[in-house]
């Protein structure tokens, strides 16, 4: 085995009563992948924090090469060697790669900038690790794939020896994402050890050598990836087994109730060109591809936030109406991008942002005055049928988790405030339920999920019989950053909306969600969309290819 | 050094807050005291006294508080939907530059209305006046970006202009030996006193009255909402619903109008004429109350009385023993930063390194 260059000696990190890291110690080698497993908040971001010195670890220390490294020091873990590369680049769009290289590597003091030698150093660290990129290109028209090797050039050049990745692939195509392996390849030949971030358990076994699992601040596993399998790695990520939910064919299709024709709108890279689709109730209609290639304009534009430029879209019959009130009002759910920043309003109460889809209507207001015990029992109503923890109706939204939020969203979405009386009497029904389930100490990590299908199919069955159940869902990326209990609570929610009767758009970049869920899948990319095929039309192959811009032949 | 985000806020920390934002303001103004070479406890006991410690101290303190109060609720309901009218100043006088249009003794008479209908044209001329003013920059920012804290910082000196050019034209007081003065209000639109031998007038009710509505509208109205959502996060708002637009130009009109106000019923309380020196910054003053208040328009009666209170109580203690009255300016400026000081430790740590 090669020389240690890394070791994490007992990381402790607590936050008030959270124990984000507990007596972690982790050593990485020369030459070696290291993946780091977990669920979102099981304290993977934490610990890489400490590393790179944007946090102070409570107890513990590090060392690189043998020598201690100062603790909460940016400066001192880039002078040791390591090197981090966020989810969200830190590019300048309006300077070249080299610019955005040599930014902050040049000394004050000096009175010009050394381009030459350093363009001669960018080039040769590119060649030795394979990472061609035009040094001249403005890094606002790279591509997102080659926007990723500008950052990892940038902690190159500045000697990082061992290199932070912090969910790398979210952002590529699968092609993308088998060229930034390759590059990966390359460079622990070369001698650099990688840490790899990620919640994607396919990809770990693909591309590291050794994985540690985190789960709720601890180390709870470490493996070589050559012994381990997906589902072993999975029940240590998540602590117990997860029911995936089961795919089953869409029942009865029914009428068209959203029909796109010729619709263009947008510009630049998220410009949607002549899309044509058709929504009918009772099925899933997902859209893959890599985001930003026109999801968020085609978001926006039935969501009620945006007109086409030309084509139409028509919904029941009329053309839809660009004014989010009126669309909700005519039974349109919205589930959208960014949960944080356009799903709710953090800074206002939980009981504000349930009622504010729908504040303007009647069931809320009245002469301009808000009907606050309406708004805030039809908030508890949601609260309590999505199973929304983690707060009150009074408490501010931001506190809640990102799963929590994102039901608390979803609920808002799906039920309509006019079912009040039978609705709560359901919930009440399902809620008792759940409870039953929940004294019974190892069913109750089961129990959301078998609540939701339980309590959700007679909460359907009211909404069907009073006409008030959503006609038409729009999703987009509506799992994303959840943990695997989340994501199937939310997954289960849109299949049993479609059994309802619902037309769904599924909207997302992770091809597992689009072939698990959609029933037909459209494939975008540049603002053009393929046809939407049966999903078993599709193979994993023939979808990258068309999210790469291929042809489709299936 | 860095800060670092608080989980959560102990209840300790929220009491502690205030506490030692006031000490660290007396701490401050302590040192330039000292430097002027006065008693520090008589200098504190004089400007308490002269600020609050009689009827006469409290009716002036409540006299000055009116004005500051329209003001500052101008600034309240703009900030809440952050549109950052810094115009203020120009709003109150365009304001009281209407009343006079509206109730003014122009030619030795005035418009030949019930005094009852003339009241309230004046005051509604005064607010349309204000709240057309603020309208510009609103729709300049809503439909084009324009940064708003530069159009109606700027309109403040155009509309000083005006007033000027007003005061030495077509309202000049002929009557006025050639001061720039404008013709005086008539006499039956002035305010009545609330106090008998006092300058405290029913201008303070009115703006105690406006307070408590604005906090009403604020908390239980849809427009209410709309101005709250816009202001913490406008996209998500726009999600929800509700029209940025439209909210930011309510807004607009409604902090305008406040604004507007003040002007009028400082003419019609105080002055009973229009002069260039009427307002001594009540607008920008304004702004500091709102952030005092934290933006709370109950809070904005009680911010105002305070500074009110140490502008007056600084001016009769600097007559007493020549500490400059400029300490006032230093205590609401120092209050003000560590108020808000106070207010981030609460949410925040600091790390040294």
């Amino acid at each position: 085995m090669s020389a240690v260059v890394l070791e994490l000696k007992s990381i402790s990190k607590r936050f008030g009563t959270l124990l984000a890291n507990d007596d972690i110690s982790l050593n990485l080698h020369r030459g070696e992948v290291l993946a780091l497993l977990g669920e979102n908040g099981a304290g993977k971001s934490t610990l890489v924090s400490i590393l790179f010195g944007h946090y102070t670890a409570d107890a513990g220390e590090i060392e690189v090469f043998g020598q201690r490294l100062a603790a909460g020091d940016p400066k001192a873990a880039l002078a040791a060697g390591i090197g981090m590369v966020h989810q969200h680049f830190t590019l300048a769009d309006n300077l070249s790669a080299l610019d955005n290289v040599m930014m902050g590597s040049e000394p004050l003091s000096q009175p010009f900038t050394r381009r030459r030698a350093a363009r001669t150093r960018l080039d040769e660290v590119a060649r030795r690790f394979g990472l061609g990129v035009d040094p001249a290109a403005l890094v606002g028209k790279l591509s997102v794939g080659e926007r990723q090797r500008v950052e990892i050039l940038k902690a190159l050049y500045r000697g990082a020896c061992i290199l932070i990745l912090d969910e790398p692939t979210a952002v590529l195509t699968p092609a993308e994402s088998e060229a930034l392996f390759e590059v990966l390849a390359q460079m622990v030949a070369q001698g650099l050890s990688i840490i790899f971030i990620s919640h994607k358990l396919g990809e770990v076994l693909r591309v590291s050598d050794r994985i540690a699992v985190l789960r709720s601040g601890k180390l709870v596993a470490q493996a070589s990836a050559r012994e381990t399998t997906q589902a072993q790695l999975a029940l240590w990520m998540v602590g117990h087994a997860i029911d995936a939910p089961s795919r089953h064919p869409a029942g009865t299709i029914g009428e068209p109730v959203c029909v796109l024709q010729q619709v263009s709108a947008g510009s630049g890279r998220e410009r949607l060109q002549e899309v044509s689709l058709s929504l009918q109730a009772g099925e899933i209609v997902a859209i893959a591809g890599v985001s930003g290639n026109g999801q968020g304009t085609l978001a926006e534009l039935l969501s009620g936030m945006r007109v086409p430029a030309s084509g139409r879209i028509e919904f029941l019959g009329q053309t839809l109406p660009a004014e989010p009130g009126q669309l909700v009002a005519l039974g349109v759910a919205r589930i959208p991008e960014d949960r944080h920043q356009i799903g709710v309003i953090g800074d206002l109460p939980i009981w504000e942002n349930a009622a504010s889809e729908r504040l303007h209507s009647p069931h809320f207001s009245r002469w301009g005055w808000v009907r606050r015990s309406a708004a805030q029992a039809y908030a508890q109503r949601v609260l309590a049928a999505f199973d929304v923890r983690g707060g009150g109706a009074a408490t501010a939204a931001r506190s809640l988790s990102g799963g929590n939020m994102q039901k608390l969203i979803l609920g808002r979405a799906l039920t309509h405030p006019s079912t009040s009386a039978v609705t709560a009497a359901v919930i009440a029904r399902s809620e008792a339920t759940r409870q039953s389930m929940s004294a019974s100490k190892d069913m109750d990590r089961h129990a959301p999920l078998a609540m939701t299908k339980g309590g959700l199919a007679m909460t359907n069955a009211v909404h069907a019989m009073t006409g008030t159940a959503p006609r038409l869902i729009v999703a987009h990326q509506p799992t994303w950053g959840l943990d695997i209990g989340a994501v199937a609570y939310v997954q289960a929610q849109l299949i049993a909306a479609r059994d309802a009767g619902a037309a769904v758009l599924l909207i997302s970049d992770d091809l597992d969600e689009v072939l698990t869920l959609g029933d037909r899948v459209a494939v975008i990319h540049g603002g053009h969309l393929t046809p939407a095929l049966p999903a078993l039309e599709w193979t994993r192959e023939s979808i990258g290819l068309a999210m790469a811009g291929g042809e489709v032949t299936a | 050094m860095r800060l670092e985000k608080r989980n959560q806020t102990s209840p300790r920390a929220l009491l502690l807050a205030p506490i030692g934002a006031v000490l660290f303001t007396l701490l401050v103004s302590s040192l330039l005291v000292l430097w002027a070479g006065a008693p520090l406890a008589r200098t504190y006991g004089l400007l308490l006294q002269g600020g609050f410690g009689s009827v006469f101290a409290l009716s002036e303190t409540l006299t000055r508080a009116i004005p500051l109060m329209l003001t500052g609720l101008a600034a309240t309901v703009a900030f809440k939907a952050r549109l950052f009218n810094i115009g203020a100043e120009g709003q109150l006088y365009v304001g009281a530059l209407a009343a006079i249009a509206v109730g003014g003794l122009h030619d030795g008479v005035g418009l030949a209305l019930p005094p009852a209908v003339l009241f309230v044209l004046m005051m509604l001329a005064a607010a349309l006046a204000g709240a057309l003013l603020l309208l510009g920059p609103a729709l300049m920012k809503a439909r084009l970006g324009v940064d708003e804290v530069v159009t109606t910082l700027l309109l403040n000196f155009i509309v000083l202009l005006l007033v000027s050019l007003m005061l030495d034209g077509p309202m000049k007081d002929p009557t006025a030996m050639g001061w720039p003065q404008s013709v005086a209000l008539m006499g039956e639109l002035e305010l009545s006193k609330l106090i008998p031998q006092t300058r405290v007038h029913s201008g303070l009710l009115c703006g105690i009255a406006l307070a408590v509505g604005l906090w009403a509208l604020l908390k239980y109205t849809v427009l209410g909402f709309d101005i709250r959502a816009v202001g913490a996060n406008a996209r998500a708002a726009s999600f929800a619903g509700v029209s940025v637009t439209r909210t930011v130009v309510l807004v607009a009109m409604l902090s305008g109008a406040l604004a507007g106000l003040a002007g009028a019923i400082e003419v019609a309380g105080r002055t009973s004429y229009l002069t260039l020196d009427m307002s001594p910054g009540y607008g920008y003053t304004g702004i500091v109350i709102a952030m005092l208040a934290a933006l709370h328009p109950l809070g904005v009666v009680a911010a105002s009385v305070f500074v009110a209170g140490v502008l007056v109580g600084a001016d009769s203690m600097s007559r007493a023993i020549g500490v400059p009255t400029y300490i006032a300016d230093v205590i609401v400026a120092a209050s003000l930063i560590s108020v808000l000081v106070a207010t981030l430790l609460t949410q925040y740590r600091v790390r040294w390194k």
